[in-house]
């Protein structure tokens, strides 16, 4: 559906996108990951025509961006990084013009805008001048435009950016309701965004592409994953020691009665069952013993070391 | 062509939306009404004479008022970063390009045809020349459209509307002095006489002279075309360009 290939872009010394290839298929949400400034902007602009890749290029359903830039946009729904709009059109003008553009007319046209605005809860706003709109409104008026045409591709750039819990959880609605018909992209800095509706998730770092899996692929590449947490019901010296000694065990992590125990490099033991022996031996009074499935937001600290950690969201 | 109609219709609509619009036709009916009336000494020529006490003036008023009606039209889609949208929707760019031109060009017609008091005055004091009024306002129409066209190329360099402005005006400014019979004078005391004309041939002034004497040259109206192309081309060049 969207097959991107060593796509490149530079502005002047800056390197924003280096190298990137991917694909996305139909039914999939793939989340697009990395700190600000990484390039996950520069890299939708790209695929949506409005910049021009340096080198390389992309297609979306077969049609290739460079050779047959107006097929592919037709394919395609996109909603920019910040929702920009019109200010001074209301919702329902602001849509019928983005409904022309998109070749309809007449009563097709009024069904379509009809069926956004309510598919984005928009009906109380519709009146209303978009420029006067909160950032929440204003993100489902720009989303409504989007999905206006019903595309098979739909690109988002943080679209949840700015939003409060409720809204966030609306337009995460939104988009899970979508996804069995369609191929989408969605681009975030918010990790938890990656569980909570992406199938496939792309982390980019720098201009580069730096991995490329499932939320699951992508945490076993975390130390937590596979790691062994056990709650006592208070501190147990000597604890962490004995744990550290099984073979099975790498390194372990005490805070207070908590103790994780990292699994060890090559032996390849079962470091759960080790551990519940050695606590059967010792009976330790104990309130919770669970494997941790990695944390994802530990993976990408790693993989996009060197960029500005303060800015890791 | 659709797509530059729903582009055109939304810009044009965008400009009455704004007060700026409303201003803008007030201070260009006045100012024209001014230059006419009182600089111009309309009643006291009496003669039924449009194109020294009306038309003559529009080469001057166009200069400030045309940058500041084409100084939105990139400018602002790309500090507000509508642009974004704009360019990603299945339109190509000349579509765009020639869709806000025409949204820009019209309200300057609209602007135009309410001078239309002037002619009904003249009419009422003489019996005009009917030729050389439609052939003032085809003139002036041009005009509009090149300074216009000049604008728009300013605007895709910017995202600022004043630089834009300023921008165009200058441009305007020199492209219609160069012809300008006594910035031309000056010239002509050093310069060879064949390159005063070459530089004479591409201002505004000589082609808009002709048409407001109402009469129509091809070559003047090849001259005014060939500068709109030559703008709205390098715009979009430069619109490629910041791709
Ligand atoms: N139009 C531009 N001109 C110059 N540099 C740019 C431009 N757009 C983006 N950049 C730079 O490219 C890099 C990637 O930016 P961007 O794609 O917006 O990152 P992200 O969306 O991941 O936060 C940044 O260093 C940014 O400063
Ligand atoms: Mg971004």
């Amino acid at each position: 559906m969207i097959e991107v290939k060593d796509i490149s872009k530079r502005f002047g010394a800056i390197q924003a996108v280096d190298n990137v290839s991917f694909t996305a298929e139909q039914g999939e949400i793939l989340g697009f990951l990395g700190p600000n400034g990484a390039g996950k902007s520069t890299t939708m602009r790209m695929i949506t025509g409005f910049l021009a890749p340096s080198s390389g290029t992309a297609s979306v359903c077969g049609h290739d961006i460079l050779t047959a830039p107006v097929a592919a946009k037709r394919q395609i729904g996109y909603l920019p990084e910040n929702a920009p709009a019109y200010a001074e059109m209301t919702a329902t003008s602001f849509l019928q013009f983005a409904g022309e553009l998109r070749g309809f007319g007449g009563a097709e046209l009024n069904g379509k805008v009809e069926a956004a605005i309510e598919r984005c809860r928009l009906e109380k706003v519709r009146n209303q001048s978009v420029g006067t709109l909160s950032k929440g409104y204003k993100q489902r008026v720009c989303f409504a435009q989007a999905v206006l045409h019903d595309p098979p591709v739909l690109i988002m750039d943080e679209p949840t950016d700015g939003l409060d819990p409720n809204q966030k959880h609306i337009v995460r609605t939104m988009i899970k309701d979508m996804a069995e018909k369609k191929t989408i992209i969605i681009s975030t800095h918010i990790l938890e965004e990656v569980d909570a509706v992406c199938s496939r998730a792309i982390i980019i770092s720098d201009g580069r592409l730096v991995a490329n899996g499932t939320p699951e692929e992508l945490r076993s590449a975390s130390r937590t994953h596979g790691a062994v947490e056990v709650v006592f019901k208070e501190p147990v010296a000597g604890a962490a020691g004995a744990l550290r000694a099984l073979s099975s065990a790498d390194d372990v992590d005490e805070a207070g009665a908590k103790c994780t125990v990292y699994k060890g490099g090559q032996d390849g033991g079962d470091l759960f069952a080790d551990v519940a022996k050695l606590l059967r031996e010792k009976s330790w009074p104990m309130i919770s013993l669970r494997t941790l499935d990695g944390r994802l937001d530990e993976v990408f600290q790693n993989l996009t070391i060197g960029d500005d950690l303060s800015r890791v969201g | 062509m659709n797509a530059s109609i729903t582009i055109a219709k939304r810009e044009l609509k965008s400009y009455f939306e704004s007060p700026v619009a409303y201003v803008f036709l007030v201070v260009f009916l006045m100012l024209t009404g001014f230059l006419t009336f009182y600089v111009s000494s309309y009643y006291e020529v009496r003669q039924a004479d449009l194109s020294r006490s009306f038309f003559i003036w529009h080469p001057w008023v166009y200069l400030l008022l045309v940058p500041a009606a084409s100084m939105r039209l990139w400018a602002e889609e790309r500090r507000a970063g509508t642009i974004e949208l704009l360019l990603t929707m299945p339109v190509t760019m000349l579509q765009a390009i020639v869709g806000k031109f025409l949204a820009a060009w019209v309200f300057l017609l609209i602007a135009l045809a309410l001078t239309f008091p002037v002619v009904c005055t003249t009419a009422y004091l003489g019996a005009p020349d009917v030729g050389a009024i439609i052939g003032g306002y085809l003139g002036s129409a041009l005009l509009a459209g090149t300074y216009l066209s000049v604008g728009m190329l300013t605007s895709a360099t910017t995202r600022n509307q004043v630089i834009s402005f300023v921008l165009s005006l200058v441009i305007c400014l020199l492209l219609l002095m160069a012809g300008w019979p006594p910035v031309t004078e000056i010239f002509a005391k050093w310069a060879p006489d064949w390159l005063v004309r070459c530089v004479a041939s591409f201002s505004f002034m000589p082609h808009f002279d002709s048409l407001q004497r109402g009469v129509l040259d091809l070559r003047d109206l090849a001259y005014y075309v060939s500068v709109m192309a030559f703008m709205l081309f390098g715009t979009h060049l430069i619109l490629e360009n910041r791709k």
